[in-house]
């Protein structure tokens, strides 16, 4: 076979089987969920579709997609369109840079494990998250609706600021690996993850992150209690589907970006490299899980101090201190 | 170089292919009897009260800007990390000075009341 034939039916393999690992492991995060939930509250959760309920997220799938299409009469209706698109467009994209296992050996050349190794890949994140805001915050205000619009703005605001916290605390994970590559910055991890070399910047790292997947302690745009559902309040079937998949997406990805940048990524004793991604990525999405089933929601007031008043100059100082410490370490030349 | 980018390019077309085809099919497939009363925007079923394009809170202005300022920053930073060993004692002081000079926007800032949330 050609070079090039081989090379292009590898990307496309590998973009097929994240593609599937994606949609199938959101809709199995959302089963998931709700079991666990169950479970927290004494509940048994879903289990009638099929054996153990696991069949429920295709039920699901279905149900959604046979619901009225509804288009409010005062919505944008071109922006109330696209805004589930762009939600769910970007959560599929930033799998593209996570490397999820060890590179293998195929057809006797080596495969990266990984759909394209970006030497930017940490600005790549970061781009698609700050894109990301633009979902919910044009679909909430397209709708037209008073809820809608108080949980756009909640989720731009909340968004945009632990974006900040979350961009500084991967500042010192690049100065320690030296490089945007998150495949160089796992391969850096191969003695200690950077969790445990520095701490600050995993705990900033990890609180942005649930605070960017909008979940509960985090969960003011769609507060049920008080706005009804936040920016998505007017969205109904498959586009409300969108909103629901990215958001279950979003979670894998942040749970695999932690495992990328803190837990050492595909490392790990005895098991082969993708069993022991795929192991961390779960048990962080459990974590995501857990805390929905444990904590309160926090008040806007407390929510933007604690992200401005607290994580901001910290994740700033540990910047700092990190930077010190590294050269004091290994003094640099000239 | 830009052959790289290539399988992102082709996940873009399969997102997006995913997104509309998706969004087409619930529009075919599901069924639609619209009404006046249904079509209004959602108030708890209430009758409405005025209009959604109301004024906001210049709480959420403040933020923003805010968050432009020290985003620029944070991208300051990102090139530098990269280099850091190179530029060694130079470098970290150079961003030493320039943290410095943000800590002291960030502390006024504060001492100003923009983070204040009543």
């Amino acid at each position: 076979m050609p070079e090039w034939l081989v090379t292009t039916i590898l990307i496309l393999v590998k973009l097929g089987f994240v593609f599937f690992l994606l949609l199938t492991g959101a809709a199995y995060m959302v089963l998931a969920e709700r079991k666990l939930l169950g479970r927290m509250q004494l509940r048994y959760g879903p289990n009638r579709v099929g054996p153990f309920g696991l069949l429920q997220p295709l039920a699901d799938a279905v149900k959604l997609v046979t619901k009225e299409d509804f288009i409010p009469s005062q919505a944008d209706k071109f922006l109330f369109f696209i805004a589930p698109g762009i939600a769910a467009v970007t959560a599929l994209l930033t799998f593209a840079v996570v490397p999820f296992g060890p590179p293998i050996r195929l057809f006797g050349r080596e495969v990266p494990l990984v759909i394209c190794d970006l030497n930017i890949g940490v600005l790549y994140f970061l781009g698609l998250s700050s894109l990301a805001v633009y979902g919910v915050t044009l679909g909430g205000w397209a709708s037209n609706s008073k809820y809608a619009l108080l949980g756009s703005i909640r989720a731009l605001s909340q968004l945009i600021s632990y974006e900040l916290s979350m961009g500084l605390a991967i500042v010192p994970v690049v100065l320690m690996a030296r490089s945007f590559s998150l495949t160089n910055i796992v391969n850096a991890q191969a003695g200690l993850p950077f969790a445990i070399l520095n701490p600050p910047a995993f705990l900033i790292f990890l609180v942005s992150v649930l605070a960017e997947s909008k979940r509960i302690p985090f969960d003011l745009p769609e507060a049920e209690n008080e706005i009804v559902a936040g920016f998505h309040t007017e969205y109904s079937g498959m586009r409300f589907g969108l909103f629901f998949v990215g958001e279950y997406i979003n979670v894998i990805i942040l749970s695999s970006m932690v495992t990328v940048l803190f837990l050492g990524g595909w490392h790990g004793p005895l098991l082969p490299g993708i069993v022991w991604f795929f192991l961390k990525v779960g048990f962080i999405s459990f974590l995501f899980i857990w805390t929905r089933g444990t904590l309160p929601r926090l008040r806007y007031d407390q929510l933007m101090h604690f992200g401005w008043k607290i994580l901001v100059p910290l994740a700033l100082v540990n910047v700092i201190v990190t930077g010190a410490i590294l050269l004091l370490l290994n003094p640099a030349k000239g | 170089m830009l052959d790289s980018y290539l399988p992102i390019i082709v996940l873009i077309v399969i997102a997006l292919a995913f997104a509309v085809g998706t969004i087409v099919m619930s529009h075919l497939i599901g069924h639609r009897k619209p009404s006046a009363v249904k079509l209004a925007p959602y108030e708890c079923g209430m009758p409405l009260v005025g209009s959604a394009r109301e004024r906001l809170s210049i709480k959420f202005y403040i933020i923003a800007m805010l968050f432009i300022v020290f985003d620029i920053e944070a991208v300051f930073l990102y090139p530098w990390a990269v280099v850091f060993k190179r530029l060694g004692m130079f470098g970290f002081a150079e961003m030493g000075v320039f943290i410095f000079i943000l800590l002291v926007g960030y502390v006024y800032v504060w001492k100003k009341g923009a983070l204040e949330w009543e």
